[in-house]
């Protein structure tokens, strides 16, 4: 499944390609990758993570790199790569700066960071600073709104921040010099560094940085100041409910298959405008076939529920 | 418990720990005495107990989690999935990344439970791209829990066998719905799909697929441990539990508080310490930028899924953003529709192009130059996607909107003639003193007085 070869899906037009170390390096890490899932095609998402950790951007090179290691045409790559605002079309630079502008950081003074930044360092939103060091973003929610305004680089947290704090540690990125999060690592890895560790490749940093910053404890310092506390558990509070916790867990047969086993497409429909994912003995080809004819369906229309609310 | 005035560190007990994320803290705390019980039991009972519990989905929905398990088809001897959802991207929400830094390995056993109750022998976790050191957490703690033999090969000698996978998103709201969740795990553009068929059915590749959200399978060794009957000592009838409660914004003190479902938000604000010195509270969100907004006379409406619906709004992620009287109310909604318009994955026409023209007519009355048909415009263009769009994303977009204009209806007629920048100088609800470089209006406007 991750035989790669030299030509190019979906089309003649020649592209940038990796030199043969490269590729073979590359095709290595890519194996790992998609031995995590039953189906290759879930590698793609931290294969393009790959591909920037090596390019610094989703690059025709890594495109077609992707392309080939999963058997899809470059233009199923591409679609993907640019629905993802985390996936580069340009060279990224070594740090990407997200000031959150969503409205409760912006509101709390996010916006007078944002202002702060892009003046100083004479860029736009996702544009890169000339030597390349930094890349400005506004960003949206971050899930650390406990700690507004918040600012992120290469998605690690600074927390609470204010322009004078934000220019400091972006004037310490300028010079060159390692920077720490509020919540983090001990120092903020490169772009590529990241992208790297998020295709999967663990860079040895968990147990760097502290567990939980203030904000994250303070319900419970309150619990504790106050003696409140949840239920006892039922029976021993120190143990397991009514049990051992060394009793023998009784022999499971949840279910007859192994783990690992290939999935099999299912005979309904996922979803209304694709045949059903996984089934791996599909060619680029086919693929390509299918979303020409996908071109004229129309989606079967208002699904008429949408009770269902985000992160169900 | 009932009366809901305490808080209950469940899931936040061992935030406070030394090197709370490592296993050895998690098992000096009494962790995986939840997946021993479980797999003593039959993969049945143990759906019967998170059942019996009354959990509801964390995530927002609330729907009842064992419920969700149970829907399941008999097994037909091919794969399940658990697929857990941590893509926790709703504005104002920040319960599942504080949780997943500080004690990941509750939601690598919630994992395991989970998947032996449903019968799922390859379960993901799929967190959002933007948290690196939770990543990073993550993956260690499925490593040092398949060194334990928590995962793998014939967990803890039952003879079950268990892998799980960490997925890193790329950046993109769209994926904490759980069908589009589902496609983009599969390596596809996180688009959603129609339902039915319903994930319990046809979920990831087409089989059958339970997506839970973070804190609700955190909170299943817990009643693994304690039982049915201690959890329902927290919380009410029909929103039975502990929570996490995220206070945000202008409160004295920010962060996160468990408590029973059914506190107020008089309550948690008492515990946080008020409203920002020397202000008010103008208007709060109960459960993320998706939830109608609330105002003060709101604040002793019991937090529960059913109250806060019967009060306008819904209990979401209990993402509790507090903003007082410095802030504009267009601003802050302008605001919320931009995401909405930039996070629309384009699939379906009227979330994609309602959200444009949404973002739009509100961006000049942001800027002082909105129209007498403004309003009306906004509340047809909301009627246009809510209950039409394929997806909740559309729906969640109208609803700051149309709860603003409810409340606060004035503040929308002056954007007819003064910029909310004018009449709310953005430096009065920042916490830190500076001077607006900028009056914050939009570099292009459309509409008649462009």
């Amino acid at each position: 499944m991750t035989a790669v070869d030299q030509t190019v899906p979906g089309g003649g037009r020649s592209r940038a390609a990796y030199d043969e170390g490269t590729r073979a390096r590359l095709a290595a890490d890519a194996a790992r990758v998609v031995a995590r899932y039953p189906d290759p095609r879930s590698a793609l998402l931290p294969l393009l993570h790959l591909v920037q950790s090596e390019d610094g951007y989703v690059s025709p090179a890594g495109i077609a790199f992707c392309a080939a290691t999963l058997d899809l045409s470059a233009a199923q790559v591409s679609a993907v790569a640019t629905f993802y605002t985390q996936y580069k079309r340009r060279p990224n630079g070594e740090y990407t700066v997200g000031v959150c502008t969503n409205t409760l950081c912006a509101i709390m003074g996010g916006d007078a960071i944002w202002e702060e930044l892009t003046d100083r360092l004479g860029v736009g939103h996702d544009e890169t600073t000339a030597d390349g060091r930094i890349t400005l973003e506004r960003i949206e929610c971050n899930a650390a709104c406990d700690y507004a305004p918040v600012l992120m680089i290469n998605w690690e947290f600074f927390d609470n921040q204010t322009p004078d704090s934000a220019a400091e540690v972006v004037g310490r990125l300028i010079a060159g010099e390692p920077v720490a999060p509020t919540r983090g690592p001990a120092q903020v890895p490169t772009f590529r560094e990241m992208s790297r560790v998020l295709a999967g490749f663990p860079d040895g940093r968990a147990d760097e940085g502290v567990g939980a910053g203030g904000p994250t404890l303070r319900g419970l310092a309150l619990a504790r100041e106050n003696g409140w506390t949840a239920p006892p558990f039922d029976g021993d509070p120190g143990g397991p409910a009514g049990g051992d916790a060394s009793g023998e867990p009784a022999s499971a047969a949840a279910g007859s298959t192994p783990a690992g086993s290939a999935p099999e497409p299912g005979g309904t429909q996922s979803s209304v405008d694709r045949p059903a994912a996984g089934a791996p003995e599909r060619t680029a080809d086919q693929e390509r076939a299918e979303h020409r004819a996908d071109d004229t369906s129309e989606p079967a229309g208002d699904p008429g529920t949408t009770e269902t609310t985000k992160e169900s | 418990m009932a009366d809901a005035t305490t808080l209950t560190p469940v899931l936040s007990d061992r935030w406070d720990a030394e090197r709370s994320w490592t296993l050895r803290t998690y098992e000096s705390r009494g962790g995986y005495r939840g997946l021993r019980n479980a797999l003593a039991m039959d993969p049945a009972d143990v759906v019967t107990a998170v059942k019996d519990s009354g959990l509801r989905g964390r995530g927002g929905a609330g729907f009842p989690t064992g419920m969700k398990w149970g829907f399941l088809p008999e097994p037909d001897g091919g794969p399940r999935y658990l697929v857990v959802n941590a893509d926790e991207s709703e504005p104002g929400t920040c319960k599942d990344v504080p949780l997943m830094m500080a004690d990941p390995q509750v939601l690598v056993e919630g994992v395991a439970i989970t998947s032996y109750a449903i019968g799922c022998h390859h379960a993901f976790i799929y967190v959002r791209g933007e948290v690196v050191h939770v990543y990073r957490r993550l993956l260690q703690a499925v490593e040092e829990a398949y060194a334990a033999g928590y995962l793998g090969r014939d967990v803890l000698g039952s003879g079950y066998d268990l892998d799980v996978t960490v997925h890193a998103g790329a950046g993109a709201y769209i994926c904490g719905e759980e069908t589009a969740l589902l496609d983009s795990l599969e390596g596809r553009r996180g688009q959603p799909r129609l339902k039915p068929p319903f994930p319990a059915v046809a979920g990831l590749y087409a089989r059958p697929t339970v997506v839970n959200n973070v804190e609700s399978v955190a909170s299943v060794p817990g009643i693994l441990v304690g039982g049915a009957d201690w959890f329902r000592r927290m919380g009410t009838d029909r929103s039975p539990g502990h929570g996490l409660f995220s206070l945000s914004g202008h409160v004295q003190r920010p962060g996160q508080y468990e408590a029973p479902l059914g506190i107020t938000m008089r309550e948690l604000l008492a515990m946080a310490g008020g409203v920002r010195e020397g202000h008010e509270l103008k208007f709060w969100t109960p459960g993320g930028s998706s939830t109608p907004i609330f105002t003060a006379e709101h604040l002793d409406v019991p937090l529960t899924y059913e109250e806060v619906g019967a009060a306008g709004s819904m209990l979401g992620t209990r993402a509790l953003q507090v903003f007082d009287e410095t802030v504009s109310v267009v601003k802050a909604v302008s605001r919320w529709t931009q995401f909405y318009e930039h996070e629309s994955c384009g699939k379906c026409t009227p979330c994609r192009e309602g959200t444009f023209w949404l973002a739009q007519v509100l961006a000049r009355l942001e800027a002082g130059r909105g129209t007498a048909g403004d309003i009306d415009l906004l509340l047809d263009l909301c009627d246009n996607i809510l209950g039409k769009a394929f997806c909740a994303l559309g729906d969640g977009a109208t609803s700051p909107i149309t709860s603003a204009i409810q409340h606060f209806r004035e503040e929308f007629e002056a954007g007819t003639h003064t910029p909310a920048d004018v009449l709310f100088p953005p430096e009065r609800s920042a916490l830190f003193p500076y001077t607006p470089r900028r009056t914050g209006r939009p570099a292009t406007l459309t509409g008649v007085h462009a």
